[in-house]
Formats: structure tokens, sequence, C-alpha cells
């Protein structure tokens, strides 16, 4: 019998939600108590800051390059790499509860097997997997589906429309009529993506990807070997938790967040100062990433607004972290906690007003590359609690599970298995962590390349609709942890800036070729 | 918002072979991923999708000589539509097909680009494979392969 793992992703939250690393908007005791028994890290990276590539790289244990997946809408090829498939492979029973997206949600065809399960009703489905077998998709021999939000052909909107069908309304419609992000706003501010929604809260996502997690392990024999990875698909937005819980945090009573610049001269001041995406996107002049609504102007977020959007995405923090207490005590019930990995992370972050801005796009600075990421190794492994702030990666799971399983890493598997402390990271981890982004949307597209090392973060462009391929941006983090005095062009660091650009060069990936088609926006 | 998206393959036999399949509008559901069943009243067409949706379209040009068929989606999902495939002659023994989705809104512009590129995709499988549902049903179709 080897190690269980549960492993669990949110959806776009930053790294200063959780108690554990400083927050103080909400509370999170039990990832706060898996951090103080295992190991926290300071300084995980994504290897993109939108869902599909990132959670492919957290699948395939491969950089966007390799896998392919090099924007939201491109699916992963359903016979890519899949650290699930080699733990099933091992023996292991595999679950994914919860959000998937490696496949396209706007899929009006039918085309994709995530998006067809539900409607199928089966658990999974046979799929090639990359040694050139058959076996369940992906890997998972069982998968129950949700997204953000109560609509859509996956398993949570069937069954919310099959058994509360009085509830679908009061959820927030995460896209408009003419398929776009919607830019409406709620709330007591009108701000968007916030709706007041009165389902309750047994009914609402978090708790239901608890709930069929539950099952799913109440379903195993005391001794299988399982992985499940839950997946919730908040704090994401749309912001509309259970209005019964509102109550836990008030916005009024919120306090503006560290990144958020008041002064409207200020902003715009060090938003000029990066290249120029920044202020278009601010002054609505440019959208180059779906998910941000295209027809919400930046510039007119207001602080209460800020405010508003921090108290919900608090309370939907605290549920998760509520759930997750679930989930464990019903693991401890079934006398395998001794034995049980729980790693817990996200898949990117979110600027939350951090420059005045909301949402997320190709913007590599802290609100969307600096995540939540918890270990606890088994106990019975005998690893001792530890901080590591050294930069590790998504990429570095993949080699973590198997490390966690006792096997050993794929070949094809990029990263390294996570250290347990920063002189095992001194050891053994190159710790550096890239990122990319590449878009194409409409027209408009963009790309970035950046490194993470040393304590400085450092973004080179490519040739694209508002740039010419020579802008940057470097930050020293210890300096100026809001990264907001882009150091690009200080002759001071012109080495710093040297060095870090030479390594990032040397660490990219050869592109996939051909490339993954854009399948749907998201 | 409008959107214009556009996909092509070039495939490996004569333009005439590939416009046999694509000229026929009452064979789509055969060689586009997706599309469960179709069925053509002479210049409408409704479909059936993979998620159980039907949609209207109304064909608004099928020419043999330019071996260009285009068509709309009628409402529902759009609120304008024009979808032009051309398939293009390269030499004796190749083609080029282009398979465009001009829509508003500019998100389904998207949406119909994938499938389409799905589409060619498999156009190319059969045509090059010489086997494939969209071929054994224009061998048994009126008017089929001469």
């Amino acid at each position: 019998m080897g190690r269980k793992i549960l492993f669990v992703t949110t959806d776009q939250q930053r790294y200063d939600t959780l108690g554990c690393n400083g927050g103080t908007l909400s509370r999170t005791p039990v990832v706060d108590e898996l951090a103080a028994q295992g190991i926290r890290y300071a300084r995980a990276v994504p290897q993109s800051v939108v869902c599909m590539p990132s959670r492919a790289t957290i699948l395939t244990g491969q950089h966007p390059d390799t896998h392919g997946v090099w924007m939201n809408g491109v699916a992963l090829p359903v016979d890519a790499p899949s650290v699930a498939a080699v733990l099933h492979r091992s023996g292991y029973r595999t679950a994914l509860v919860g959000k998937p997206h490696f496949e396209p949600f706007l899929d009006p065809f039918g085309r994709f097997v995530e998006n067809r399960l539900a409607r199928d009703g089966v658990p999974t489905a046979t799929s090639p997997w990359f040694g050139g077998g058959d076996g369940p998709h992906r890997g998972f021999d069982h998968l129950e589906l949700a997204t953000h939000g109560s609509v859509g052909p996956l398993h949570y909107a069937r069954w919310l429309a099959a058994t509360h069908p009085d509830a679908l309304g009061g959820f927030y419609p995460v896209l408009d009529g003419d398929f776009e992000v919607n830019a409406a706003g709620g709330g007591d501010t009108g701000a968007p993506q916030v709706k007041d929604n009165p389902v309750p809260r047994d009914w609402y996502h978090t708790d239901w990807v608890a709930d069929r997690t539950i099952a799913w392990l109440d379903g195993l024999a005391a001794d299988d070997d399982w992985f499940c990875w839950m997946s919730f698909p908040d704090p994401h937005h749309p912001w509309d938790p259970p209005v019964s819980e509102m109550g836990r945090v008030d916005w009024r009573d919120v306090p503006l967040p560290a990144g958020y610049v008041a002064d409207p001269a200020e902003r715009t001041r060090i938003l000029d100062a990066k290249p120029r995406h920044w202020r278009l996107w601010y002054d609505g002049k440019l959208v180059s990433n779906y998910e941000a609504p295209a027809r919400w102007v930046p510039a007119t977020l207001t602080a209460d607004q800020v405010r508003e959007v921090n108290a919900r995405n608090a309370v939907e923090v605290e549920l998760i972290d509520e759930a997750i207490g679930r989930v464990l005590a019903a693991i401890d019930a079934r006398g395998w906690s001794d034995d049980l990995d729980v790693v817990f992370t996200t898949d990117h972050g979110e600027l939350q007003g951090d420059f005045g801005l909301l949402f997320k796009g190709p913007y590599h600075v802290d609100g969307l590359m600096r995540l939540p990421l918890v270990w606890r190794p088994a106990p019975s492994a005998g690893v001792a609690p530890a901080t590591v702030t050294r930069p590790v990666g998504l990429v570095d799971l993949a080699p973590t599970f198997c490390a966690a399983a006792g096997l050993a890493a794929e070949p094809w598997m990029e990263g390294v298995a996570l250290p347990v402390d920063d002189h095992d990271a001194d050891r053994r981890h190159p710790g550096r962590a890239v990122t990319v982004w590449d878009s194409e949307l409409l027209g408009v597209d963009v790309h970035l390349r950046t490194i993470t090392r040393d304590g400085w973060v450092c973004t080179t462009y490519g040739p694209g609709t508002v740039h010419d391929g020579t802008e940057g941006e470097l930050y020293d983090l210890a300096d100026d942890p809001r990264q907001q005095v882009n150091r690009w062009d200080d002759p001071a660091v012109a080495s710093v800036r040297a060095d870090l650009v030479d390594d990032l060069r040397a660490q990219l990936r050869t592109p996939r070729r051909p490339r993954l088609p854009l399948e749907a926006p998201v | 918002m409008r959107g214009t998206v556009r996909r092509d393959a070039v495939i490996g036999v004569d333009a005439a072979r590939a416009w046999q399949i694509v000229g026929r509008p009452e064979l789509l559901h055969h060689w586009f991923p997706g599309v469960d069943d179709c069925r053509v009243d002479g210049d409408r067409r409704t479909i059936t999708l993979g998620t159980g949706l039907t949609v209207d379209e109304t064909i608004v040009t099928n020419d043999p000589l330019q071996r260009r068929f285009q068509y709309r989606i009628a409402g529902g999902l759009v609120t304008e539509h024009l979808a032009s495939v051309d398939v293009i002659a390269l030499t004796p023994g190749s083609c080029l097909v282009t398979y465009a989705s001009d829509a508003d809104p500019a998100a389904m512009a998207i949406m119909l680009g994938g499938a389409t590129g799905g589409a060619l995709a498999e156009l190319r499988r059969q045509l090059e494979s010489g086997h494939g549902p969209a071929l054994d049903a224009l061998d048994t179709a009126p008017g089929g392969t001469p």
C-alpha cells in the first residue's frame, strides 16, 4: 500500500488570500494547518497565467511551449502525457472532481470529451494515452466536472438543473448575450461579475465538489492507493457566493489592497512606465484576454468596488477552506491520514485591485504570478515542516506526485519534484521559473516570456499588435514587492537584465509545431 | 462586435474531387465533426449539433465553376453570419480548401472557426485515405461519384 494523494486546486486565487501567507481577510485554518505541518512555498510561479495552459502544465508536467496549449481555447490533445495516467497505470485509482478545463468550455458542437461526459452519463471515457494504449480519459477513471456558474454541459450544472432548477437563475450569468464575458455589475457597488446569489450553500459548487469527492472516496477499498484532483472553480469570478455567507466579510470593512494605487494620476504614471498594453487595457482601448470583460473599462473601477470584490473573494476562499476540512475529516475517518499527501495550490492569480485592475491578462506581476502552494507530505514520510523561499513552478507538481507515489519521474516531465526546504532547493532544483504568454484574439496578439530568479522578475516581449519586441519589464522583488517601478531601462541594473534575459532565452523550450489550433474563446 | 476566422487545408487530391463533397450540402455531417445530422430542402439546411442543438441555415452560394459554397446561419446564435468554403486547385493532384466564418458576435466566429478547422482535418483525412463516410455517402447518393 502506498501513499494517497489529495491534490486540491482552486482557480485564480492570490497568494495573499491565505492566512499562512499573511492574509488577514479570509480565515483559512485548514490550509494554514497543512502549511504548519508541511511545506509552504513562498514563491510558487505558474507557467501561464490563464487556466487552460496552466492546467495542462499541471497535468503533463510540461511547459506550455511543449504541451502546446498556448492560450485559453486551445485543447490539450487527448493523447498528451498525463501524470494521472502514470499513477493509474501503476495501480492508483484516479479521479478529477470539479473544474478540468483541458478542453474548451464553449463547445456548441459537443466535440470535446469533458463536455460530453455528463450528457452521456458516464464517469469517464476511453481515450488513447500517450503510450499508445487505451485507458480512461487523460488517466482519470472517474470525472465529475463543474465550472463557474450554473449553465453548461458539465455534471454540476446538469445536477443543479435536475434537482434545484429554481436555483439556476440566482447565479451570475458568466457570459452575456453575445457570448462575451459579462461586464454587468452588481452587489452594492456595481462591480463587474458580482451578484447576490440566493443559492443555499449546500447547493453551491464549492460544497458540491467536496460532496462528490467524499462520495468517490467512499467507494474506494481501504487498501486502494488513490490520487484525487479536487478542483474548486472558485474564487475565480464571477463573485457570486451564497448570499447566506456574505455576513462573513463586510466589504465596507475591507482595507484596500496594498497593490491598489488610490491616486489616479500616480496609477497612470505607474502604468505608463510599463509596456503599452497595460495602459491601453486600463483605458479600455485594448483587450487581449477573452476572460477580461470586453465591455468593461478598468479605469472605471472604484475603490469600493475593489473592496466588494475582495470581500466576496474572501468569502469564497473561506468556503473552500471549510470544504477541504470536510474532505480531510472524511479521509481521516477512513484511517488514511497518516499516508496522505495533500497538495494545495491554484492555477494562476488575480489582479484583484492591483494597479486599479481586475481579472487577468498578459501582466506578469505578483497578483497573477505569485501563487499559494502548500505541500503537506504524508506524516508517515517524516518530512520536517519548512518554508521554501526559492522559486518553484507548477511544472514541478507532476514529478512531485510521482515521488509521493514512489515512482520515478517520466522523461517527458520537465519539472523537478518540489524541494522540501531551501537547502534541498539549492541542492537539486534549478531555482528559477519560466512563465509564458501568447495570445491572438480577433486581430490582437501579445507575447511575453518571463523568468523569476534571484529575487527578480524579468519579462521580455515579442513583436505584437502594440509591441515592437524591444519592450520589457524588470522588477526587484525585495525592493519593489508590488512591481510598481519598471527597471527595464535602468542602467544601474543593466547587467542584471542582461544576465536574466540570457538565462531566460536559454531556458525557453522549442514551441510545438505545428501549433495547436484555437478551438474556442475559452 | 463582428469577428472573422479563416481555416485552410492543403489536400492531396484534385480540386474537382474535393468539390464533389464540399458542393454537396447534404453530406456535411459525414465530414464535419460535431454535426450529427443534416437535412436540405432547397436552399434551406438544418443541422443538428452534437449537443442536440439544431441550427437553421440558408445556402446562399453553391457555385461549381468557382467551387465556392456559402451559407448563413439564420438567427438564433448569431446576429449575422456568413460561411464561405472555397476549393482552389493548386496542382493536378492537390488543392487548397479554405473555410471562413464571419459572425457577429465575434465569439461565435471563434467557436465556428474551431469547428471548421476540425472539419477540414476530417475532409483531408477522408479524401487522402480514400475512405470515410463522406466518400461512402457520395458513392451511394444520387449524382454520386461518376
